[in-house]
């Protein structure tokens, strides 16, 4: 199996970018050299245009109001500006934060770093299936509480929260609603007004734009919400973000936004079958294969399986020369822990050791799925083949009567 | 990060797995590390009346540098003698296949299970264990 072209099954890390939005972002460099803030020239003035043009874009994507689109450097820096933001802002309200053990590291150390600021954060566990508890979260909401912050959809599993429900939630005891939108904005219909969502954190290299520019999503009225700027500048993003405007960047994130909006029925469409088909040919032809978090509320274009007995490191090593995916594996992590994510959904740490997430994207071919159908078939078997605890699993040995020596 | 060649040879082409009769009197078994650390494995050595080894077999479940480093291992146990294969250093696997330095710990675990085979041969044959385990954490 060799292969002319690398095959590229990790769009949840980041997407190819849309050659029309590179198209698009090109004039931006040379022939539009200009700073969206200087006031007093045609320069300025055509980066300020094409600014004001791509916020409609993005503003149009979400059903938002253009004004509330504050552009950042990527999904980080929206997470954080959102978390700590809201913590200095709304200081004499309160200071308890809620989120979600799952969450993007940006989240989670924000809310570390509030901690560390005085602030109180509690971290709900999630079911199973990857699902934020409703009763949980509103028994954790207490008078000091100012902020909940839950992701959207789950970068490592595809895992969609219900939204509404804890918008409502929020609504009713009056704190804000911060989201992390990073894996959903672009691939499924996103409008944060209609379930609640007050702050809102996305990222154009996740939609098939650039990398390195983002967005905050900032509600403007009822609630008119506010962040504290965590940099001091020129107070550029209405006081909120300073620092000279990524023009090319937010041209193509625009550009991105607005493909998105048109073309997203029918990748869903699309990419939801090549996923099925990738999934279930291999839970069908393989023993062993277990589906990490929820089926039924997941991201169409998601699959995170675990293939018993075989590490997925391992596993990746077999393809990877010609195939991209990702696993949850603490051998691709420097930290040697496997996938806290996967931990939180209660699966014990073997079979997180041997999770595969495959993501595809607006470029995945149906032969590209078909190729990694194969690839996983004769990498599992490669593995499993070379496996002592598989082969004891074969032998009917309880793996649980084995005493490890853990090292 | 890029692997060496080596390293992918052995992944790729893993030398001596397999399995002996455990309860052979002959056949030394290690088996170390745990699923839950993401690495287990299993090395056997088969030993003849000159005390040399003369099979050596593995399996292992774990990463690309696991798998290599207990392939390795049993290339170079095969026609050793028992002492010289209890100075098998796991540094030199770690030279040999150019594990980077968050693989070392493979390394190590094909270290003990060396160890942990010739300790297993020794007790089975009620001869001195001459075997020092390393210790861990
Ligand atoms: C859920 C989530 N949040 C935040 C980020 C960070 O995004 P960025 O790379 O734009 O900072 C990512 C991407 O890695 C993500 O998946």
């Amino acid at each position: 199996m060799s292969k002319d072209r690398l095959i590229y099954l990790d769009n949840n890390a980041t997407t190819p970018t849309d050659p029309r939005v590179v198209d698009a972002m090109l004039p931006f460099f040379y022939e539009n050299p200009g700073n969206a803030a200087s006031r007093n020239h045609p320069f300025g003035w055509k980066a300020e245009e094409a600014v004001d043009y791509a916020r409609e874009q993005i503003a149009n994507l979400i059903k938002v109001d253009s004004k509330e689109i504050i552009f950042t450097s990527g999904a980080t820096e929206a997470d954080n500006l959102a978390i700590k933001g809201v913590f200095e802002m709304y200081a004499r309200k309160g200071n308890h934060i809620i989120t979600l053990k799952t969450e993007h590291k940006a989240v989670l150390d924000a809310c570390k770093k509030v901690e560390k600021m005085g602030g109180e954060v509690t971290y709900l566990d999630v079911d199973r299936e990857g699902l934020v508890n409703l009763a949980d979260l509103e028994a954790a909401i207490k008078d000091n509480t100012i902020l909940v912050s839950i992701m959207w959809a789950n970068n490592e599993t595809g895992v969609i929260q219900p939204m509404k429900e804890i918008g409502a939630i929020c609504e009713k005891h009056g704190v804000l609603f911060m989201s992390d939108a990073t894996q959903v904005v672009g691939k499924i219909p996103v409008d944060p007004k209609a379930v609640g969502v007050h702050l809102m954190a996305f990222t154009a290299h996740k939609m098939y734009g650039p990398k390195g520019v983002g967005a905050l999503f900032v509600n403007r009225k009822k609630p008119r919400v506010k962040v504290t700027a965590q940099m001091d500048g020129g107070g550029h993003e209405r006081g909120m973000r300073s620092g000279t405007l990524n023009v090319p960047g937010i041209v193509g994130f625009g550009k991105a936004a607005e493909i998105a909006a048109k073309e997203m029925d029918q990748d869903m469409a699309r990419l939801s079958k090549l996923r099925d088909k990738l999934e279930n040919s291999l839970v069908s032809s393989l023993e062993e294969v277990y589906i990490n978090g929820s089926v039924e509320h997941r991201m169409p274009h998601v699959t995170n399986l675990s293939f018993k007995h075989v590490e997925g490191e391992g596993l990746m090593m077999t393809f990877n020369q010609n195939m991209a995916v990702s696993s949850g594996s603490a051998c691709t992590s420097a930290s040697l822990e496997p996938s806290y994510v996967l931990i939180a959904l209660g699966l014990g740490d073997d079979l997180a050791h041997s999770s595969i997430r495959f993501s595809l994207g607006r470029f995945t071919k149906e032969e590209d799925v078909d190729y990694a159908i194969e690839a996983l078939q004769k990498g599992v078997t490669h593995m499993r083949d070379l496996s002592p605890i598989w082969e004891m699993y074969k032998e009917g040995i309880d793996l649980e009567s084995i005493e490890w020596s853990a090292h | 990060m890029a692997y060496s060649d080596k390293l992918l040879d052995h992944f790729k082409n893993p030398r001596n797995v397999g399995t002996l009769d455990k309860s052979d009197k002959k056949v030394g078994t290690g088996l170390v590390g745990a699923p839950e650390c993401g690495d287990v494995m299993r090395l056997q050595i088969q030993v003849n009346e000159e005390g040399l080894i003369e099979d050596a077999k593995f399996k292992t479940f774990g990463c690309g540098s696991a798998i290599a480093s207990s392939s390795l291992a049993t290339e170079w146990l095969k026609g050793k003698s028992v002492d010289e294969a209890l100075a098998i250093d796991n540094m030199a696997l770690v030279e040999e296949l150019a594990l980077p330095p968050v693989k070392i710990h493979c390394s190590v675990l094909a270290e003990d299970a060396i160890k942990s085979a010739i300790k297993d041969y020794q007790e089975k044959n009620g001869l001195e264990v001459t075997v020092v385990m390393n210790e861990h954490h």
